[in-house]
């Protein structure tokens, strides 16, 4: 095995008077790898995501990216991500004064060595190439349109777009599907397949759709909440490109049970620790609902 | 006014609106001075104000073109300082906590007591008059710009900061974009306070301009000029603020998200 592409050892993260977000933590991602968090809000993924995106700083342990110590970006400033980085959240956040083409290209505006040739290239090559990503993730003729023109589904497009128009080593996706309805989001799981497999960037993918990481991941990481651990590990062992009937079928209805089986206890056994009865009932609910899928 | 709209576009009919308020103020005011025989010494009718207008036009071209010299000067370095301290205040939560107090401090000073100290540091004149109109209007500027800038999504921010970019870039590519709309908000109040300031420095230490004007006629008793002179300052506030509404519609038309913007 080569350089793992992010390499998390022993990392804890505290929030301000002792909220443990991260607990002890360990996370290698291979290089080309696509690998998926999973688990309850509040279970600290986000966490990882913004430790490896160099956001946040560890509190006690060691985040290493493309072979680099991370910082926290604000902090050491001048110090460059060792790696280009893309980066889409749940809430598309385009810059409204810009056309949709103009949002998509901004990477290539910071980052080098795109950078140097912006001016020059920004209206001819940097163009045709924004477009010809747009017409990959079905926004033909839209570039020119203002944020506030396009639907929900069609500025997560854009803002995928925009998280790989300079050709990514590493994409951080934070919920990216999220807001999207079924149609919308299963669409976009396609489109996002397909450019994977053909750039191969190592993919960090934080979800809490268990459908969505068994989709898309080579890998799957449950996490757990209070405190933030991950409880589980697995390769995704089916075939590619995975396609909508793949989704339904027998094996992939049994990983994602398994899955959300492996959620569930790890919930009921904290609640049993911690929390009122009250909490458990609601959370055994979805635990039957599971049970009678697989009845 | 049904069958006038039929024919009329809205924004004509406005316009046409408009101009009929406005014509019908005058006209109340002139006939309300006729019914009730107002003696011009207390309120001057709009016709005789106009006639002495038209006749003292000579006399007071030269003070409207030095108030408005005063103003635009006022205004340009008063905006552009407001902007520098907004952008620093806006970009740095410590510059925005100590400076915040101070800007809250100096703007609750009532600029009339500032105009003696200017006029001791560099004599009555022209130079008062523009620190005084460029004192008025900073703050406005200041508090918008800072909003402006510290409202900038922090997702967004990340989204930058992740790619390597300086805070100058985010500063430039995003934050000042973003305070586009709020500063010129800001300008449009701060033309308006620009012409408070000067006429309030002319009627305290000038020798030229409307506001000395109209010190000197209100010293003669010459009603009927005073008015002249405050409608001379109502046409070149309403003009200056047309001019930067202008511009604001020009710069920041991605905030009115109409569709024609788009097709352009």
């Amino acid at each position: 095995m080569g350089r793992p592409a992010v390499q998390l050892s022993d990392v804890t993260l505290r929030y301000g008077a002792g909220t443990i977000a991260l607990d002890h933590t360990d996370l290698r991602i291979e290089q080309g790898d696509f690998v998926a968090l999973v688990g309850p809000s509040g279970c600290g993924k986000s966490t990882i995501l913004k430790l490896v995106a160099g956001l946040l700083e560890p509190s006690s342990g060691g985040v290493v990216v493309g072979g680099r110590e991370m910082g926290i970006i604000g902090k050491d400033r001048g110090i460059a991500p060792a790696l280009r980085i893309g980066l889409a959240f749940q809430n598309p956040t385009m810059l409204p004064w810009l056309t949709i083409r103009e949002n998509v290209m901004i990477p290539l505006k910071i980052v080098p060595p795109f950078r140097q040739d912006y001016a020059r290239k920004k209206k001819g090559e940097f163009a045709e190439r924004a477009e010809a990503l747009l017409e990959k993730v079905g926004l033909k003729g839209f570039g020119d349109k203002r944020p506030w023109q396009l639907s929900g589904g069609m500025l997560q497009r854009a803002s995928l777009c925009r998280a790989l128009i300079h050709d990514p080593q590493l994409l951080l996706l934070d919920e990216p599907f999220g807001a999207l309805d079924q149609f919308t989001r299963e669409e976009l799981w396609d489109i996002m397949q397909a450019l994977w497999m053909e750039k191969r960037p190592t993919v960090l993918l934080v979800t809490h759709d268990l459908r969505e990481s068994a989709y898309l991941a080579t890998r799957i990481c449950v996490m757990t909440s209070r405190p933030g651990r991950i409880l589980e590990d697995r390769e995704v062992p089916l075939a590619r490109p995975r396609t909508l009937e793949t989704s339904y079928a027998p094996e992939f209805a049994a990983l994602v049970q398994q899955l959300r089986m492996r959620i569930a206890e790890a919930r009921t056994g904290a609640d049993a620790d911690a929390d009122a009865d009250a909490n458990a009932n609601v959370h055994r609910l979805p635990i039957k609902t599971a049970e009678r899928v697989a009845a | 006014m049904t069958s006038l709209s039929l024919d009329v576009s809205p924004l004509s009919r406005q316009r046409l609106l408009s101009a009929g308020a406005l014509a019908g103020f005058f006209l109340l005011w002139e006939i309300a001075c006729l019914a009730f025989g107002v003696s011009d010494l207390i309120l001057p009718r709009p016709s005789q104000i106009a006639v002495v207008l038209w006749q003292k036009m000579p006399l007071l071209w030269p003070h409207t073109l030095q108030t408005l010299y005063t103003t635009i000067a006022g205004f340009v370095i008063g905006v552009v300082a407001g902007v520098l301290i907004g952008v620093v205040i806006g970009s740095s939560k410590t510059a925005y906590d100590v400076a915040y107090p101070l800007l809250v401090g100096f703007s609750s000073i009532p600029k009339v007591a500032v105009v003696p100290i200017f006029v001791v540091w560099f004599g009555a004149g022209t130079v008062p008059a523009i620190l005084t109109s460029a004192v008025i209007c900073i703050f406005p500027v200041v508090v918008n710009v800072a909003t402006g800038l510290a409202t900038t999504e922090p997702e967004l921010e990340d989204v930058l900061k992740v790619l390597g970019a300086s805070r100058r870039d985010i500063l430039l590519d995003v934050g000042l974009p973003r305070a586009l709309p709020y500063l010129f908000a800001s300008l449009k109040i701060a033309i308006t306070l620009s012409f408070v300031g000067t006429v309030l420095s002319e009627t305290v230490a000038a020798n030229k301009g409307i506001g000395n004007v109209m010190m000197i006629a209100s010293g003669n008793f010459d009603v009927p000029l005073v008015f002249a002179g405050l409608f001379i300052l109502a046409v070149l506030g309403v003009a200056l603020y047309a001019v930067s509404s202008y511009f604001e519609s020009r710069m920041t038309g991605w905030t009115q998200r109409r569709t024609d913007m788009a097709m352009a």
